[in-house]
């Protein structure tokens, strides 16, 4: 008897798929901002006054001085600017987007903190940081980050 | 026992309430609700932690590097911080660290943080790949066995043994009844012995719903001194005197070998051997056990104090792991009342703290708790046994 990876038939490979199916839980805070960038199409972040900063995404407590900022919502422009990037360069199930595309985090405007999102409509070759970009809802919710679709050049 | 480089102290406790889910926080809310509580009990602000400890169970949540993802609520922005996951022992493991990092002088004051949102998660997925994949994985039950129930009837015969193990079942319920965090508070009475004997549902063996312990949601922290800051810093610091932690690959009894010394034998007749201790249960004044079944829980009971024969279940049937007994077990209701299992094995120590400080709430043991021992269970049938204490008395043996 042959002893090899190849040799399946003798079953010395174990061969296993883990499902550990999970969800979870946005809470009050987290459930709020997809609620608003749903229906209002807004973009809403949390002040610390102590620390004069406006968190984006929001977040109950502020994971400096821990005050609590679940009471201090600050409504956001959709427009913003680009702080950093990359191009994703392949292709994978779990990708939002065929390669290659842009991903971006973007500070908008009135937030002191930039968040990761996809960037459209300019070639990647052309992508800058310090580019002003806008917001482009989708046009179906999925209840997620991604009722904002894309980010695109002003 | 090796001498320590320096005492510690346990400052601060923070507890969230237990529950089946938790949908209004996330897990980072979730955490930084028992931070909070516990720097508000050590009465300190984040500036005065140096290090942050974080575990959780591996694959539970499906979150890879949950410390990480935590931070947003745990603190740990900017602070040195290291990650323990070590399956069911966790919550000790981190009270272990903690204590080792503060004692080595590395740091003055250490947080460490337990935490589980099982709702968010599937356990038995994640637990039934522990077990080797060509001989046990397709067949092992996951933490769900009734090997003990059936080795228990063997010994003690069925009815002696069944009733016992209900009786403590309803006791750690009458106990989770007095405690206002714990997960189920069913209000189980001794006349319903009998009924819930008969009638629970079997899930392997003897081991009956009933019998087991529940999935939770919650956090626990604990915040660690050195001996000169806890003194400066807090008004009744509990000390951490020794512990130890004896974990092995599966060596069940599955290949047909004689049946080794059980961990938590071991763990016992260790501990208490470099301390000094001849009678455990003479010597505590409360032992907080890490009970995943209410089968386990009574005979482990025997292993961990050194105790012979039917020794154990005398000592239930007279009452005397009760709050008023010679010994009280879990006063807070233990594992089959809650179970977060990452801060599943800090509660123990925590609770046990609390009872040595007297502020342990409703649940308080009446009688002045100088001593005591808490452990932690994990993996395949692991042991983590931590001595707290309340004064700085103790002989060096």
């Amino acid at each position: 008897m042959e002893i090899s990876y190849e040799n399946t038939k003798d079953c010395k490979v174990m061969t296993g798929k883990m499902a550990l199916p999970n969800q979870y839980f946005a809470g009050r805070v987290g459930s709020k901002f997809i609620i608003a960038l749903r229906d209002e199409h807004k973009i809403l972040g949390v002040r610390c006054e102590k620390c004069n900063k406006v968190f984006v995404p929001p977040r109950e407590y502020c994971e400096k001085c821990l005050s609590k900022l679940d009471e201090s919502w600050v409504e956001l422009s959709n427009e913003g600017v680009i702080t950093n990037y990359t191009v994703v360069n392949y292709n994978d199930k779990h990708l939002p987007r065929r390669a290659p595309y842009i991903l971006a985090l973007v500070k908008v405007d009135g937030a002191d903190t930039p968040f990761p999102h996809i960037v459209e409509g300019i070639d990647v070759e052309d992508v800058k940081v310090g580019m002003k970009v806008k917001a482009v809802f989708a046009e179906e919710t999925t209840n997620t980050i991604r009722d904002l679709d894309h980010f695109e050049p002003l | 026992m090796a001498k320590k480089n320096r005492n510690v102290g346990v400052i601060g406790i923070g507890q969230t309430e237990y529950s089946s889910h938790k949908e209004h926080q996330n897990q980072a809310e979730m955490v930084n609700e028992a931070v909070r509580y516990a720097l508000e009990d050590a009465n300190i602000t984040l500036d005065d932690i140096d290090c942050v400890v974080h575990g959780n169970m591996e694959l539970f949540e499906m979150v890879h590097q949950p410390d990480m993802w935590h931070a947003l609520g745990s603190g740990a922005y900017g602070k040195d911080q290291l990650r323990i996951t070590t399956g069911g022992t966790t919550g000790a493991s981190l009270v272990c660290a903690a204590d080792n990092l503060v004692a080595s002088g590395m740091y003055d004051v250490v947080m460490a943080i337990g935490l589980e949102k099982l709702q968010e998660g599937h356990t038995t997925g994640g637990i039934t790949n522990m077990a080797d994949p060509l001989w046990f994985r397709h067949l092992q039950t996951g933490a769900l066995t009734a090997t003990t129930a059936t080795m228990m009837m063997e010994e003690f015969g069925e009815d002696r043994a069944k009733r016992a193990a209900m009786k403590y079942r309803i006791l750690m319920d009458k106990h989770a009844c007095l405690n206002p965090r714990a997960h189920r508070r069913f209000g189980l009475e001794y006349d319903q012995l009998e009924d819930l004997m008969n009638t629970s549902p079997k899930l392997v063996g003897e081991l009956r719903l009933i019998h087991m312990c529940s999935q939770s949601d919650g956090a626990c922290v604990m915040i660690f001194a050195s001996e000169e800051k806890a003194k400066a810093m807090c008004k009744n610091p509990v000390w951490i005197r020794d512990h130890i932690t004896v974990h092995r690959e599966e060596t069940f009894n599955n290949f047909g070998l004689e049946m080794p010394e059980m961990t938590h034998h071991y763990a016992g007749r260790k501990l208490f051997e470099r301390n000094g201790i001849t009678d455990p249960v003479e010597y505590f004044d409360v032992f907080e056990m890490y009970d995943p079944s209410a089968w386990w829980g009574l005979d482990w009971l025997r292993e961990f104090l050194q105790l012979k024969d039917d020794e154990h279940l005398k000592l239930l049937e007279d009452g005397e792991f009760d709050l008023d007994g010679k010994l009280p077990v879990n006063p807070s209701g233990g594992v089959t009342a809650s179970n977060p299992i990452g801060a599943t094995a800090m509660l123990r120590p925590a609770e046990a703290a609390m009872q040595i400080r007297g502020d342990a709430g409703p649940q308080q043991i009446k009688k002045e708790v100088k001593h005591a021992l808490a452990s932690g269970f994990g993996g395949t049938l692991w042991s983590v046994l931590i001595m707290l204490e309340k004064d700085l008395d103790w002989q060096e043996v």
